[in-house]
C-alpha cells in the first residue's frame, strides 16, 4: 500500500502527515488525530453523522480519502467555537433542545452552519431539504429545525 | 403524591431546565464507545457467512494469518476450549458467539480476526476463506410449523419454541358465539431494527495481574450484563466482584443495546487469551443484519360486540417469527412479553390471546424497538381492529372508542386480562385531540371531497400502554428482580452526587433526575451531579429501557430524598433546638411552626451533618433506596391524523398529526416533548417506511441504509402536541413515563388514516409500512387509480 504525504488544515491548524492511500478523511480525524467529536454512523454515505466542511463545503468524511484534502481546510465540530465562545448553531441546539443522545448532533451542526454561510435566512422546507442527508433517530427533527431557525436569527443579529 | 409546581429556585417538578448532557455533546466532547484509545489496543473484526443455513468445513485462515499486523484469528473451536461457544439468552435458549460447524442465519459470526488496527483487522477478515456446504434455508414461519417440516435447530423437536395463552378461553369462545357482530382480520407486524445511529461495540480490558476484567460497552444495562458475564465465565475464575462494566455515553438504545451480542464475548476472550485491550466496533451492516430484530407477529385479531357499537370480547392468535434462536428480551414469565395488554383503552367482558413462538433460518432477537415488552404489537392490533368494528357496524372510529372506553370512575381498572390499569382519563385525551384537529369539520371536509373522487382519511389511536418493569411478585428477568435504584449522598456545603442504575442513551437522565432530588430536597437541580453506568459505582439496577426509568428509578430518587428529608429533619431539630414534630418544611428549609425566620436550610444542615451532628445518631448525609414498584404505570393518549392520498401514484401525505399524551406528571416539559417527537417519528416509520424481509434463501433485504430507510428531515411530519395529566397514584411523584408512547400510538392512527380513506372501496386493512407501491396496488386493484 503507497503512502503519501499530506497537508491538511484543521480548523485553522496546519496538520501533516503520511497516509495509506486508502485512508479515509474520518479516520484521519479519530484514529489519527485522536478528534472524536466527528461520528461513524453508517458505511454508504447515508447518515451524515460524520460531515465536516471541506474549504466550507459539508462532506461526509466517511466517503471522502484523507489524500484528497491535501491542501484543503477541514473544520470538525471541534472548531465551531471560537475562543471558548459557543458557535450561534451550538447555542441554538442547546436552547431548542435539538440533541438528545447526541451522536448525529456534530454532523448536523456542520451541515446547518454550512447553510447558514450560504443562505442566512433559510425557509423551515430549506432547512429541512439541507440537513436531508443527516439522520436523527432521536429528536423527530422539529427542534433540530428550530435550532437552526435560533441560529439564523442570533447571527443576523451579530451581523 | 407531591403536586406539580414550577419551583424555579430548584428547578424542581416542572421546570423546562436546559441539558446538562448538551455541555459535551455540542462541543463534540462526548465519550463513545468508540472514542475509546487504550495503549496497545487491538482491534477484533467479523468474518460472517454468506449463508442463511449451511454447513462450515473448514476455516482456512493461512492467508490472514500472513497478513502484517494479524495476530490470530478465533473460531468456534477455539472458544469451545474454554467453554464460552455457546451462551445463554435472556429467555434462556442457546445462541452461539461463533459456530463449530454450522451458520443458521445469514451475517451470523463465523470467526474474529484480531489485529493491530481497524484497517488490518479488515484486511484480515477479507482473507480468511470458509468453505461452506449450503443447507435447505426455513424463512416462513408457518411453513416451519407443518408437519415434517425441515428442523431449524437439531438440538430442538420442532420448530416451535413456546406456546403461550393468557385470559379466560371458554368465556371468550362463548362470548364470541353468542356475538351480534365478529369481525375478523389478519395483521402483520413487520420485521424492523433500531437502527440508533451508533452501531454497538465494547473494549475489553484484562488485567490478569489482579484478574480483573473491565467492560466499556454499549449497554443498557450494565449490571445485568456484568451479572451474566459473570454467570457465563464463573467457570474460568471470572467472578462478579472482578468484573466492572462501563457504559459510556450512548448513541440511542431503543431496545438494540439491552442484549449480550457474540462480538462482545469474543472481545472479552480475545482480551484473555492475548492480555491486550480488544475493541470491538460494529459496521452498519452487522448491526442491522446480526444484531436483535423487532416485532415480527402475525397476527390473527377478532372482536365481538354489539350492532349498537357495544365491544364484548376480543381474541388474538399470533405466530411470532423468533429466528433460529429465541434472543427475545422478555421478563422470564412472560415469553410474548406484555402482549396482553391488548384488550386495550376498552372495556371488554372478555378476552383470550394466544402466542407460538417459531425458529427460522434468520437473525435472533425480538426486542422492543422503543416499546415496552411486545406492547406495540398489542396496541396497533387492537388500535386496528377497533376502527375495523367501527366501520363494520357503520359507527364513527371517534363514537365507537368513545362508547367503549374503561370510563374515568372505572379506575383502578381489572382488565379481562387481568392488568390493574393504575390511573387514566381517556374521553378527556379524545375529545382534546378531536377539538385540538377541528374533527367534525374535517369528516365534512372527507365526505365532500369523496363525492369528488378525491381520498381524504382520518386515523385515530387511543392507546393504553404498560410501562415500568415491574413489581417483583411478577417480574423478573433471569431471576432478577426488576428493582428501581438510587444513591445519594449530600456533601457538607449541600451539594449532592446521585447514582442510579439505569442507563441514559439521550432521555436526558443527568438533567431530570437531578430535578426530582431538587423538587424533594430543595438543593438546586444545578447542585446536583447524577451518574450511571459504572457498575463499581452505582447501586444495582437493570437499566434503562421499557419506558422504566422514570416509573422505578425516578420513584427512587423521590424515596431516596425523602429518607434524607427524615434525617435532615432530626438534625435540624437538635440545630433549633427544637422538637421534630414542631418543625414544617418548604423547598429547602425546616423552620419552627409559628416563627418562619428561625429555621435551617438544607445547606445548613448537610453542613452541621458532618461538623454539629446529635450525639448518637451516624454522621453524614445519604440514602439508598431500591424501589420495588407496587404496580406498573398506563400512559395513554389519543392521537389523529390526517391523510390525502394522490391517486396516480398512491402516495401518502400526512397532512397533519396530533398527539395528545398523557404521562402523569411531567419532570420536565421540554424533554417530555422532545421524546414524544422522536417517538412519534419512530413510530411513523415503521408505519410508512422500513420493514426488512428475506428472500427464500435467507438473504436479508434491509442491511444497509440505502434498502433500510430511516426518515429524514424532509419525509417526518411535523407534528402538533397536546397533553392531560391524570398522574399515577401510586408513583411517589405521580409520573409514568414517556418514551415509547408514541411509537406505540402513532403506526394505527397513520394506518387507521388510510384505510379510512380507502374504506368505501371495501379495504380493511393494509398491513404497515404504508408504501406508495402497496397503495396503488390496493387502488388498482380497486379500478381506483387516476392518470395525473
Amino acid at each position: 500500500m503507497s503512502t503519501h504525504h499530506i497537508h491538511v488544515t484543521i480548523n485553522g491548524k496546519a496538520h501533516e502527515a503520511d497516509v495509506e492511500s486508502r485512508l479515509l478523511l474520518v479516520h484521519l480525524l479519530r484514529e489519527n488525530l485522536n478528534m472524536t467529536g466527528t461520528h461513524i454512523g453508517c458505511d454508504t454515505t447515508s447518515c451524515g453523522a460524520c460531515t465536516v466542511q471541506l474549504n466550507g463545503k459539508p462532506v461526509k468524511s466517511c466517503t471522502v480519502l484523507a489524500v484528497q484534502a491535501d491542501g484543503m481546510e477541514v473544520k470538525t465540530v471541534e472548531g465551531l467555537a471560537t475562543n471558548g465562545k459557543l458557535h450561534a448553531i451550538q447555542e441554538g441546539f442547546h436552547e431548542k433542545h435539538g440533541l438528545q443522545c447526541g451522536f448525529c448532533t456534530p454532523g448536523m451542526m456542520m451541515t446547518s452552519s454550512a447553510l447558514l454561510e450560504q443562505n442566512p435566512h433559510p425557509t423551515e422546507d430549506e432547512i429541512r431539504h439541507a440537513i436531508s442527508g443527516n439522520l436523527c433517530r432521536c429528536t423527530g427533527y422539529m427542534n433540530i429545525v428550530k435550532a437552526v431557525q435560533y441560529a439564523a436569527d442570533k447571527m443576523a443579529e451579530g451581523a | 403524591m407531591a403536586t406539580p409546581q414550577v419551583e424555579s429556585k430548584v428547578h424542581g417538578l416542572g421546570h423546562s431546565r436546559k441539558r446538562v448532557e448538551d455541555a459535551r455533546f455540542i462541543r463534540g466532547q462526548g465519550n463513545y464507545i468508540d472514542d475509546f484509545k487504550l495503549p496497545g489496543m487491538l482491534h477484533l473484526d467479523i468474518v460472517r457467512s454468506p449463508y442463511a443455513h449451511a454447513k462450515i468445513t473448514k476455516i482456512h485462515t493461512e492467508k490472514a494469518l500472513a497478513t502484517p499486523g494479524v495476530l490470530a484469528v478465533i473460531d468456534g473451536p477455539t472458544l469451545q476450549k474454554y467453554n464460552v461457544h455457546n451462551m445463554p439468552t435472556l429467555m434462556s435458549d442457546t445462541q452461539m458467539v461463533l459456530p463449530l460447524d454450522t451458520v443458521k442465519y445469514q451475517y451470523q459470526e463465523v470467526a474474529g480476526v484480531l489485529a493491530t488496527d481497524r484497517y488490518t483487522a479488515a484486511d484480515g477478515v477479507a482473507a480468511v476463506e470458509v468453505d461452506y456446504e449450503p443447507l435447505p434455508v426455513m424463512v416462513d414461519p408457518f411453513k416451519a410449523l407443518e408437519p415434517g417440516a425441515m428442523k431449524v435447530r437439531d438440538d430442538k423437536e420442532s420448530n416451535h419454541i413456546w406456546h403461550w395463552e393468557w385470559g379466560d378461553k371458554e368465556k371468550t369462545d362463548q362470548d364470541f358465539k353468542n356475538a351480534e357482530v365478529v369481525v375478523k382480520e389478519n395483521i402483520y407486524i413487520p420485521r424492523i431494527h433500531v437502527a440508533s445511529m451508533e452501531t454497538c461495540g465494547c473494549v475489553a480490558k484484562w488485567d490478569a495481574t489482579n484478574t480483573h476484567l473491565t467492560l466499556w460497552m454499549t449497554t443498557q444495562a450494565p449490571h445485568a450484563i456484568r451479572t451474566v458475564v459473570a454467570l457465563i465465565t464463573g467457570h474460568l475464575g471470572l467472578s462478579e466482584e472482578k468484573i466492572r462494566v462501563i457504559a459510556p455515553d450512548i448513541g440511542g438504545g431503543f431496545g438494540g443495546k439491552v442484549p449480550a451480542y457474540p462480538g462482545y464475548v469474543i472481545a472479552v476472550a480475545a482480551s484473555i487469551v492475548t492480555g491486550a485491550p480488544v475493541k470491538w466496533i460494529e459496521d452498519r451492516t452487522e448491526n442491522l443484519a446480526a444484531d436483535s430484530f423487532a416485532r415480527d407477529y402475525h397476527i390473527t385479531a377478532e372482536l365481538a360486540g354489539k350492532k349498537d357499537g357495544t365491544l364484548t370480547s376480543l381474541r388474538f392468535k399470533t405466530i411470532a417469527d423468533h429466528g433460529y434462536t429465541d434472543a427475545a428480551t422478555q421478563p422470564s414469565k412472560f415469553p410474548a412479553g406484555l402482549f396482553h395488554i391488548s384488550t386495550g383503552s376498552y372495556d371488554f367482558k372478555s378476552a383470550f390471546v394466544e402466542v407460538d413462538g417459531v425458529y427460522t433460518n434468520k437473525p435472533p432477537g425480538g426486542i422492543a424497538y422503543r416499546c415496552s415488552f411486545r406492547v406495540a404489537e398489542a396496541v396497533h392490533a387492537i388500535e386496528r381492529m377497533a376502527d375495523v368494528f367501527a366501520q363494520e357496524v357503520g359507527m364513527d372510529a371517534a363514537e365507537l372508542r368513545m362508547k367503549n372506553f374503561i370510563k374515568p370512575e372505572q379506575f383502578p381498572y381489572k382488565s379481562a386480562l387481568g392488568w390493574e390499569y393504575d390511573s387514566g382519563d381517556y374521553p378527556t385525551a379524545l375529545r382534546k385531540a378531536m377539538d385540538m384537529i377541528g374533527y367534525e369539520d374535517l369528516r365534512k371536509e372527507q365526505a365532500e371531497k369523496r363525492k369528488r373522487g378525491e381520498f381524504m382519511g382520518i386515523g385515530i389511536s387511543s392507546f393504553t400502554e404498560i410501562v415500568g418493569g415491574g413489581p417483583s411478585k411478577s417480574f423478573d428477568i433471569l431471576g432478577l428482580k426488576m428493582f428501581g435504584s438510587c444513591e445519594i449522598r449530600v456533601h457538607p456545603t449541600g451539594k449532592a452526587i446521585a447514582r442510579f442504575g439505569t442507563k441514559s442513551q439521550g432521555q436526558g437522565h443527568e438533567t431530570t433526575y437531578a430535578q426530582i432530588i431538587a423538587e424533594e430536597l430543595g438543593i438546586p437541580a444545578e447542585h446536583i451531579k447524577v451518574e450511571e453506568g459504572d457498575t463499581d459505582t452505582a447501586p444495582y439496577g437493570l437499566g434503562t429501557y421499557a419506558s422504566r426509568s422514570t416509573p422505578v428509578d425516578g420513584a427512587s430518587a423521590a424515596i431516596a430524598s425523602r429518607k434524607i428529608r427524615d434525617k435532615a429533619k432530626k438534625i435540624a431539630a437538635h440545630l433549633l433546638e427544637a422538637a421534630e414534630e414542631d418543625l414544617e418544611w418548604e423547598t429547602g428549609r425546616f423552620y419552627v411552626k409559628g416563627s418562619p425566620d428561625k429555621g435551617k436550610t438544607i445547606q445548613e444542615i448537610a453542613f452541621a451533618a458532618y461538623t454539629n451532628h446529635p450525639q448518637g445518631m451516624e454522621g453524614g448525609l445519604e440514602a439508598v433506596n431500591y424501589y420495588d414498584p407496587p404496580n406498573l404505570t398506563y400512559p395513554f393518549g389519543s392521537y389523529i391524523c390526517v391523510v390525502d392520498i394522490d391517486r396516480g401514484t398512491g402516495e401518502v401525505k400526512i397532512r397533519r398529526f396530533v398527539a395528545v399524551d398523557d404521562c402523569g406528571v411531567r419532570i420536565n416539559p421540554m424533554i417530555v416533548e422532545g421524546q414524544i417527537h422522536g417517538g412519534l417519528t419512530m413510530g411513523f416509520a415503521p408505519a410508512m417506511m422500513e420493514e426488512i424481509t428475506y428472500d427464500e434463501n435467507g438473504n436479508i433485504h434491509g442491511a444497509n441504509f440505502m434498502d433500510y430507510l430511516l426518515p429524514t428531515a424532509v419525509e417526518t411530519p411535523k407534528w402538533e402536541l397536546g397533553e392531560t395529566v391524570t398522574p399515577s397514584p401510586h408513583h411517589p411523584i405521580g409520573a409514568k413515563g414517556v418514551g415509547e408512547s408514541a411509537t406505540v400510538g402513532a403506526p394505527a392512527a397513520i394506518t387507521n388514516a388510510v384505510v379510512d380513506a380507502l374504506w368505501h372501496l371495501g379495504v380493511r386493512n393494509i398491513d404497515i409500512p404504508i408504501t406508495a407501491r402497496k397503495v396503488w396496488e390496493v387502488l388498482n386493484k380497486h379500478g381506483a387509480t387516476m392518470e395525473e
